[in-house]
């Protein structure tokens, strides 16, 4: 196991977990920040006062209530849609990778890419506005076919690593992909 | 290379014995199928073996040993060890579990005898091995998505998983024998511990066969009826495919057919589309029934009778109402006098007409809608399409009106088109179909090209006289298109709700919230903890496929397809006056 102090492209701190179970097993976890208490009490009070100036104005309570529900209803909505608390990257030499997003609500996705889908792990480079950013991804061939890339899985796209991060993954990756083939 | 080994969670507690399962051609793993338990003779197991191969189709071996020893049997490993000479194979591997461990130990053994692994060995040179733990019942129910037809032999070998739950899959027959069976092999496997079935469940597939053949003979009495001649003269089959009533109890006639069917669903597309169609037939005549018990409760329907012939009456006032509007001075703009009394007396007599046929038809209305109604217990799709066919008849005059404006609007936009070309000396030139200029020569050898100074008068007058009536017939045409736009709205409205029941795959979607593992994308793995020395142990969960896949894949096909023509094009037919047909209804095919 093995933890270190990474930021994403934004500046917020994450952290990597590298967990090897054996040989040709390796897991990495990307951990992004928690949901900032700060930040959901700003927009809470910002739009009950908001609800309430309009209530004051038009001596409707339904629009009170309404206020309540739309809180509600967005908050469940961001922790169980939109808020990714880890990703996870688990390589199994010889068998595939599994990637994996788990939210903030607990609901987990996964994916699994069987070995002979896979043809590379490499890091790429893209202009993303004013700056460049780096990003680990997956190509991915059809077996029939085996010198063509059909499509291309981009990896940590809610926690965005920066390269340092990147580079040990993609060493300890192409370790194990280096031992398969 | 690592080797795979699949093996089911219920064999995890079971008696020393035999492997029995498939090695996975192409890929260097395994699957274990069941355990056969001590004692047993060597020469039975072969012969059950071969003839489940027979059966099923599944070259199905001895894979190895596998080893939990209890009190009292500590003389198995050298027995174990001596099995491998009796069932000749490539690879023997001897799995062995102790009491108290979690993890497996696993050897493999080569037909020339020399070990490939060892637990001792440190530094992983030569082979490895990852040992999968998996659901057996689940994965043999389960069916994995993109589907691909078991017989169909594609030129790209199938993937690993794949193989692996079709192997499970078609190896049903192993799992029928179980403990309680008084053969001469002991299985250990997902059903040893006795077969689970429902009374019901088996009553009602010995019943369905002859409700089957029954349904299917009321239905080709069906078919007898509609094949006589009088029903297939073009009056009455113009008028049946404008009838959106028809048109859906052919496709209901059709669904009937399928699900009715005696021959047993042989795929699994098969399968999901017949129980799609049956559970959608079931939903919608259960609502059809609750629609009619809630209309003809309090008499409903003869009170909706009764206020038929006034809405329709009221209407016909309104229309009427808006045409004295339309010969007057609509909105401020000036109309042309005598076009304008030509036209509005034009549809005032048509209302006329419209309004005497309606009160010719309003004491007989009351009879016929209770008896229509009733015809919503074929299913609430049968009555929505009533509903549709009621409100297109009873605005037949806004559509009638439509047309005539339509096709006024249609007429002076290009006479005035052609006669724009005229003045300009350009011609529309037929043979090259394209706009070609005109020469006002008067020479002899291009005459049949030039343009007379008559010509010229008349196409000059005419254009004149067009531009200027121009504004009357483009209000007439805009405000009947407004009407019958509406109309449409409202029946597409009504069609999109029948295409919804029609095409929505209920069981499917019921299939994937009560049992997700049988509709499969694909796999999860998560790695068991384990002690250092053994093997790498991953169990495998079945990774369910999105909802929204589901909708897509399943989804029963209709006879409806949406609009063809994009926004833009709607917008220029409109300008140019074509008449507009926004929902096409393709014709049926078989599948």
């Amino acid at each position: 196991m093995a933890e270190e102090e990474f930021t994403d492209i934004n500046g917020n701190s994450i952290s990597l977990d590298c967990q090897t179970h054996s040989d040709f097993c390796r897991e990495f976890t990307v951990t992004s920040p928690k949901l900032s208490l700060r930040k959901v009490m700003v927009y809470t009070c910002f739009v009950w006062l908001f609800a309430y100036a309009v209530f004051f104005f038009t001596e409707n309570t339904a629009v009170l209530s309404s206020a309540i529900i739309l809180t509600l209803a967005g908050m469940m909505i961001h922790i169980h849609f939109v808020k990714v608390d880890h990703e996870t990257l688990l390589i199994i030499g010889s068998l595939g990778v599994q990637l994996s997003s788990s939210y903030a609500s607990g609901r987990e996705s996964t994916i699994f890419i069987e070995m002979n889908k896979l043809k590379d792990i490499v890091i790429n480079e893209a202009v993303y506005m004013h700056s460049i950013i780096y990003y680990l991804c997956i190509l991915i061939k059809d077996p029939a076919d085996p010198e063509t890339v059909t499509s291309v899985v981009p990896l940590f796209q809610s926690s965005n690593p920066r390269l340092n991060c990147l580079v040990q993954v993609y060493r300890s990756c192409q370790e194990i992909l280096a031992q398969s083939r | 290379m690592v080797l795979k080994l699949f093996f089911p969670q219920c064999c995890n507690t079971a008696d020393s014995g035999l492997l029995v399962g498939r090695w996975i051609p192409g890929h260097n793993s395994a699957v274990v199928l069941a355990v056969i338990h001590y004692p047993f003779i060597p020469g039975q197991v072969k012969k059950y073996l071969s003839e489940l191969q027979s059966q099923t189709q599944v070259d199905l071996t001895v894979l190895g040993s596998w080893s939990m020893p209890k009190e009292g049997q500590e003389g198995m490993d050298s027995f174990l060890k001596d099995l491998s000479t009796i069932f000749p194979q490539e690879c023997w591997l001897q799995l062995s579990r102790e009491i108290g461990k979690r993890g497996f130990t696993c050897q493999v053994v080569q037909n020339n005898g020399r070990l490939l692994q060892d637990r001792e060995q440190k530094n992983g040179e030569g082979d490895k091995i990852i040992l999968i733990h998996y659901d057996q019942r689940k994965v043999m129910l389960s069916q994995l998505h993109p589907v691909q037809d078991v017989g169909q032999k594609s030129d790209v070998e199938a993937s690993e998983l794949r193989l692996v739950f079709q192997t499970v899959a078609q190896s049903q027959p192993l799992f029928f024998l179980d403990k309680y069976d008084d053969g001469p092999l002991k299985l250990s496997h997902w059903q040893s511990e006795g077969r689970e079935a429902s009374i019901i469940a088996e009553l009602l597939k010995q019943a369905s066969v002859p409700v089957c053949i029954f349904l299917t003979w009321l239905l080709s009495l069906w078919y007898w009826f509609c094949s006589f001649r009088i029903l297939h003269l073009p009056p009455v089959l113009f008028i049946s495919s404008k009838l959106s009533t028809c048109v859906q109890s052919v496709y209901r006639a059709v669904h009937f057919r399928t699900v009715f069917s005696p021959k047993k669903a042989g795929t699994h597309v098969e399968f999901m589309r017949k129980a799609n169609i049956f559970v959608s037939f079931l939903v919608d005549i259960a609502l059809g029934l609750l629609l009619i018990s809630w209309l003809y409760r309090e008499n409903r329907i003869s009170k909706l009778a009764d206020t038929l012939v006034p809405v329709a009456d009221r209407v016909a006032k309104e229309l009427q109402e808006l045409l004295e509007w339309l010969m007057g001075a609509p909105a401020g703009l000036k109309m042309n006098r005598a076009l304008d009394q030509v036209l509005g007396r034009f549809f005032l007599y048509h209302i006329h007409l419209w309004i005497s046929y309606i009160h010719l038809m309003s004491p007989f209305i009351e009879r016929i809608l209770w008896y229509v109604g009733l015809s919503a217990c074929l299913g609430l799709t049968f009555a929505l399409s009533v509903l549709s066919d009621i409100v297109a008849l009873l605005t037949f005059h806004i559509y009638c009106f439509y047309v005539y404006g339509a096709r006024l609007y249609c007429l002076t936009i290009y006479g005035l088109s052609s006669l724009w070309r005229l003045f300009r000396g350009k011609k529309w030139n037929v043979l090259r179909q394209r706009v070609d200029s005109c020469s006002y020569d008067l020479d002899q050898n291009t005459a049949d090209t030039a343009l007379f100074p008559l010509q010229l008068f008349i196409g000059t007058l005419l254009f004149t006289i067009l531009l200027f009536l121009l504004p009357t017939t483009a209000l007439y045409y805009l405000v009947f298109t407004l009407l019958r736009l509406v109309v449409v709205l409202f029946q597409g409205v009504i069609h999109l709700s029948v295409d919804f029941i029609n095409s929505f795959p209920l069981f499917a979607i019921g299939l994937r919230i009560c049992r997700p593992y049988r509709l499969a994308e694909g796999v999860k793995f998560n790695v068991l903890c384990q002690e250092p020395g053994t093997p790498l142990h991953l169990m495998m969960e079945i990774n369910p496929l999105k909802c929204s896949s589901v909708l897509q894949c399943y989804r029963t096909p209709t006879y409806s397809c949406y609009p063809k023509d994009s926004w833009a094009a709607l917008c220029k037919k409109l300008f140019v006056g074509e008449l507009i047909y926004p929902w096409k209804q393709k014709t049926d095919k078989t599948d």
